[in-house]
């Protein structure tokens, strides 16, 4: 029997011969990101920030998320780029003539572009590259994003099949080696501001050989100003500056480190103890009721932008008592807005009355400067009266509890919780929250099985039509049921001129309609917080929020 | 006849006096009052014991002993530290510590105590049915319960809650889908044993139907394991109910659990660390108390009994 | 034996059918899709990629088809994580998943057996109780609040560690501490309690009797007995860290592969759903094997041919 249990120290020795195993199977960190102090110190450009998670794609053609774009921002360049104030300034394209009836763009792309590996930039692949995003038949999935590129003409109906459309009746083609030229359907004037967007950059045509090119840092080749060197699957990436750049002296930063660390607490901490030198959004998180504290002590770092987006509660108005108006106005009027955003979300946000954010583009200047949101007031008094008129006007004697849903989300709770509580001391109206798992949650909503859910917008663009249409009757967004002829005429309108002035009234007068119906309350408009490390200079987060690092550089403190 | 035989006469009635019963020295004590005898000198145990019930009795009534109501937001008075107005501090909605902690342990406990009950039930049977049987029942349950262990119990419990919307009776649920499997296994064990004891031969040949000797004679003695076994699974269920807060499916707000509260303090832990501190000092006193009452049970129950 | 290990490994392959065939309809059950987000694509794509994805098959050519690749072991590409296959998803995750839980099992076992034999060898004396309270509290503190404390203490306030990543062998040390906190305690109660037994029965009175010295009691007779039991709880135990250790994962910032589970339950990647349940259930699955056949060697009285309860 004693010699039996021999087995019992074998197994525990078996465990340890496999601990030096998995030891053995460490990655090894070659980028030395540990090492941030000593060496560092002298020379210290390396930028570190988190991504929170393992980005999904590094494919353009794929790209639908905030992660994988922030990589993608740093590695690809479009035809143009932003600046600091969200201007479209020269990029891949040196300069682009606009034909007098805004259809037709040329580009006239630089002769110095090239790709990582050398080879030039070419009309030619940004023609690929634009197709294989329209290709429906593009492996192993089609592109979700394809309608960012509806615009052009004849994209649409190749990208759905229709009318026989082939790829060679896109109207995007190369003139010449360094000549674009695109047809649009309608003018679009912000067609330009898309030039930037992932969907839109170019792609190297080694990949149409290779399904899985994305995946591998040794086949991804890019043209921007980094290019990535590293990807340690599920931990981290590293990008090192591109020595083909066409500006590569003006690409400062010596290394751009993204961790994957999905824990707002953590990221923090990280940020604390010199680990990260940028901390929250867009692709991280900063625990939002550290806020306070932060605020008082890192005065210098804690910075807040507002990021062109839009939270708001919909309401289902197919479904009694949401139908009636009234009772949609009563609801909305009696919210404390400054009390959410102070209180709760305590992140800058705005108290919103309308449903375009600041930050977007008007005839101009900023649409919301130039059309106020002024639209209704909170007044509780009269949120009573029209709550007991539509009540009447229903046949009900008491306002039944309304279900109000949100995503599984510690801030979509409380403002939920403070609503509720709201409703109930300014209206008397009882309020049962219902938190739903993502995905049910969207489920939910687009199949109209809900009473009153959260919503949420951000920018594509930089033009109030990116919000606007979403409210279209035909919209796949709208899913409160909402439609209204005048609302989709003034959309009509809007689409069809290229006269800012025109363009933006129909706007406005679309949004009025939209927000005097209350088929959607809005609460407030986004901004972002987030910490950066003093020295670091030429690191933005543009008008909808997203991180522009690529003429970043350190100057020390 | 001459062998002396015994007549009548030689025997003489008692008188009343002599009537007496044989003499009992010590009293015959039942394996339950021994037990509780045993437990009784255990001070730890007792200790546990006592502090067990007062919790349960706080869990009840100490949400009505605040002034102010779990769920009543309070804007203007935030994340206010322990005073004498909120005695556990406010949380991040101005709503009362005091109350919501332990409305939290009442839910917690309720989680622990619905789920035990539903492992001991289902497990009971189960397992008593696989003891008893033994043979192709036995083969055919045992294999059942071996897939269903098999499989990763986080994917059963997030996906049932996903479908089902969480809520009280969805985590309970979700948490009792594999957990009586442990118990079935331990009573299926101890019938095991018994079932070939003399005095159950004994029943069976006076003709006593299964279920008889199964809740008459062998349930009863492997209630010793039964009950340890309880007391470790009520601690486990809040553990695990604790877990889904920390991944946001846990109870649902304005109701709390001491997780959801803790982990809802996680992020502000050095900011406002009271409101950690009392639901997390008291779920880990709640777990204690339990694991040493538990031990200390099973001493009682049977000394012998070490797993 | 080998007729026993046949019959086991049969068993396990039906059971991974049957679990196979109910995680596929229970995640089928979920409402929603891999594309959706808050903003939804045109109804046209939405419903190309459905077709390329198969998710337009009646649900029984779906599963079909899922069963006739699992029969190729082809568990397929995830469907969020584009281009890359499930099998590159667990492999990526798991690794670090492995690591940690291996280190954790390891301190587990050393640091439990140490503490457990510290309490038997002082029996009813100060360190026994002292040593049993550790144990008692280290199941008692939720997982989560243990990691949150020791990272704030040794990551933020004392700054010796870093607070997330594994970068660094270091690293490591805060992340396995507080995995193997749970285990270490039981397995100290465990050792514990029967080294307490071991230490009244025959033998070691024999021994003792012989005149060895009680440092080889200690080590050849008693401690290999009271062993016993911890080994056959560390099969169990050992598959329950690493497919469990999520929180700690995502506290401190690893990429295992219970964070890839977890999401890509919430992300409805159908593809991975299920080849992370299989893999996680045949790690379960083969845990409990071993532990079985461990125990047979271990003692000899259980026939493998049926197990005694």
């Amino acid at each position: 029997m004693l010699k039996k249990n021999k087995h019992g120290f074998k197994l525990v020795s078996l465990l340890l011969v496999l601990a030096i195993i998995a030891v053995g199977c460490t990655p090894k960190n070659e980028t030395g990101n540990s090492g941030n102090g000593g060496e560092a110190a002298a020379g210290k450009k390396e930028f570190r920030m988190n991504l929170s998670e393992q980005p999904p794609t590094l494919d353009p053609a794929q790209v639908q998320d905030q992660v994988s774009a922030t990589v993608l921002n740093g590695i690809y360049e479009g035809l143009l780029r932003k600046d600091e104030k969200g201007n479209d300034v020269a990029g891949i394209a040196k300069d682009w003539k606009i034909s007098d009836d805004g259809l037709t763009y040329t580009f006239n792309l630089r002769d110095d572009a090239k790709w990582s590996n050398g080879d030039p930039v070419t009309a030619n692949d940004f023609v690929f590259a634009w197709k294989r995003v329209l290709d429906p038949n593009l492996k192993p999935a089609a592109a979700a994003y394809a309608y960012q590129l509806y615009y052009i003409k004849n994209a649409e109906k190749y990208n759905t099949g229709a009318d026989g459309v082939t790829a060679d009746d896109v109207a995007v083609k190369a003139v010449d080696e360094h000549t674009l030229e695109v047809t649009l359907n309608s003018p679009t004037p912000y067609f330009l501001s898309l030039m930037s967007f992932t969907t839109y950059f170019p792609v190297h045509q080694s990949v149409k050989d290779n399904e899985a090119w994305a995946t591998d840092v040794k086949s991804i080749i890019t043209n921007g100003s980094f290019k990535m060197t590293d990807w340690k699957k599920n931990t981290s990436i590293t990008l090192a500056p591109n020595e083909n750049y066409y500006a590569k002296d003006d690409v400062k930063l010596s290394k751009v480190f993204f961790t994957m660390v999905n824990d707002s607490g953590t990221e923090l901490s990280m940020y604390q103890t010199d680990k990260l030198d940028y901390a929250g959004m867009p692709t991280g998180l900063i625990p939002t009721e550290q806020f306070e504290t932060l605020k008082k002590s890192n005065p210098d770092e804690f910075k807040v932008k507002g990021t062109a987006s839009i939270y708001y509660y919909m309401f289902n108005t197919k479904q009694a008592p949401f139908n009636n108006e009234k009772i949609r106005q009563a609801l909305s009027m009696a919210i404390s807005r400054q009390d959410i955003t102070d209180k709760i979300a305590l992140g800058g946000e705005k108290p919103a009355f309308g449903f375009v954010p600041p930050g977007i583009k008007g005839e101009k200047e900023d649409f919301r400067a130039e059309v106020s949101d002024a639209y209704f007031t909170e007044d509780i008094e009269a949120a009573k009266k029209l709550l007991a008129e539509g009540l009447q006007e229903l046949g009900l004697s008491k306002m039944p509890t309304v279900k109000l849903a949100y995503n599984t989300n510690d801030k979509h709770q409380k403002i939920a919780e403070a609503i509720a509580a709201m409703w109930k001391t300014n209206l008397g109206v009882d309020t049962s929250i219902e938190n739903q798992e993502w995905g049910v949650f969207i489920d939910n909503r687009n199949r109209l099985n809900y009473e009153v859910a959260r919503g949420g917008n951000g920018a594509d663009y930089n033009d109030p039509m990116t919000f606007i249409d979403l409210y279209t009757s035909k919209s796949g967004n709208n899913n409160t049921g909402f439609a209204s002829k005048e609302y989709d005429d003034m959309v009509k309108k809007a689409y069809a001129t290229d006269n800012q002035k025109e363009r933006m009234e129909a706007m406005a007068r679309a949004e009025k309609i939209l927000i005097d119906s209350r088929a959607v309350a809005p609460l407030f408009y986004y901004s972002s917080v987030y910490m950066i490390k003093p020295g670091f200079e030429g690191i933005f987060m543009d008008y909808k929020g997203d991180i522009d690092y690529n003429r970043g550089s350190y100057v020390g403190k | 006849m001459s062998e002396h035989s015994l007549q009548r006469e030689d025997f003489a009635k008692l008188s009343k006096e002599e009537k007496v019963p044989e003499v009992v020295v010590r009293e015959s004590i039942s394996a339950w009052k021994d037990a509780w005898f045993r437990l009784r000198s255990n001070k730890m145990a007792m200790v546990s014991l006592i502090v067990l019930v007062l919790i349960v009795i706080m869990a009840i009534i100490g949400q009505w002993i605040s002034p102010h109501d779990y769920s009543t937001n309070d804007l203007s008075a935030t994340n206010q530290k322990p005073s004498s107005d909120h005695w556990f501090g406010t949380d991040a909605l101005g709503r009362d510590m005091f109350a919501r902690t332990w409305m939290g342990a009442g839910i917690s406990l309720q989680v622990g105590i619905y789920a035990a009950l539903v492992d001991l039930f289902v497990g009971v049977i189960i397992g008593g049915i696989m003891g008893y049987y033994g043979g192709k029942v036995d083969e055919v349950l045992n294999r059942f319960c071996e897939i269903l262990y098999s499989i990763p119990s986080l994917l059963v419990v997030i996906l049932l809650i996903v479908v089902l919307e969480p809520s009280m009776f969805t985590i309970i649920l979700a948490l009792s889908i594999t957990g009586w499997i442990n118990m079935a296994w331990i009573v299926r064990g101890q019938i095991m044993q018994l079932k070939n004891q003399e005095y159950v031969l004994a029943a069976r040949s006076l003709g006593a139907s299964p279920a008889r000797i199964m809740f008459k004679h062998l349930v009863p003695n492997a209630i010793g394991a039964i009950i340890v076994t309880i007391t470790m699974t009520v601690p486990s269920a809040i553990f695990a109910e604790a877990f889904l807060s920390f991944l946001g499916l846990g109870v649902q707000s304005p109701a709390a659990s001491l997780g959801t509260l803790i982990n809802d303090a996680l992020k502000a832990m050095t900011i406002y660390p009271w409101r950690m501190i009392f639901p997390a000092v008291l779920i880990s006193l709640t777990m204690l108390c339990f694991n040493i009452f538990g031990d200390g049970l099973r001493d009682a129950l049977d000394p012998k009994m070490k797993k | 034996m080998v007729r026993y290990v046949l019959q086991k490994l049969l068993f396990m392959i039906i059971s991974i059918f049957v679990l196979a065939s109910a995680t596929f309809f229970l995640m089928k059950a979920i409402p929603g899709n891999p594309f959706q987000s808050e903003k939804n694509v045109p109804p046209a794509i939405q419903e190309r990629l459905n077709e390329q994805y198969g998710l337009n098959d009646p649900l029984g050519v779906q599963y079909l088809h899922y069963m006739n690749n699992l029969l190729h072991f082809d568990l397929g590409l995830s469907m969020k994580q584009q281009y890359t296959s499930v099998v590159d998803v667990i492999k990526n995750g798991f690794i670090y998943s492995l690591q940690l839980g291996i280190f954790a099992i390891i301190l587990a076992i050393a640091a439990g057996i140490v503490l457990g034999l510290i309490a038997a060898l002082n029996h009813r004396k100060f360190l026994d109780a002292f040593t049993i309270f550790l144990a008692v509290l280290g199941v008692s503190i939720p997982n989560f609040v243990v990691a949150a404390g020791l990272q704030y203490v040794f990551g933020v306030k004392l700054g010796w560690l870093s607070v997330a990543g594994l970068n660094d062998p270091t690293d490591f040390i805060l992340p396995v501490v507080a995995l193997s906190f749970l285990p270490a305690a039981f397995i100290a109660r465990l050792t514990r309690s029967s080294m307490l037994e071991v230490l009244t029965a025959d033998y070691i009175k024999t021994a003792r009797a012989k005149g060895l010295s009680g440092r080889i009691i200690l080590i050849r007779h008693a401690l290999r007995n009271a062993i016993l039991p911890v080994v056959t709880y560390v099969g169990p135990m050992t598959a329950n860290i690493i497919t469990g250790s999520v929180i700690i994962e995502q506290i401190f910032g690893i990429g295992g592969l219970g964070k890839s589970f977890v999401n890509s339950i919430t992300n409805r990647d159908y593809t991975l759903i299920m080849g992370v349940t299989l893999f996680y259930a045949v790690i379960l699955m083969l845990a409990r094997f071993l532990t079985d056949i461990a125990y047979g060697l271990v003692d000899p009285r259980i026939k493998l041919s049926r197990k005694g309860g």
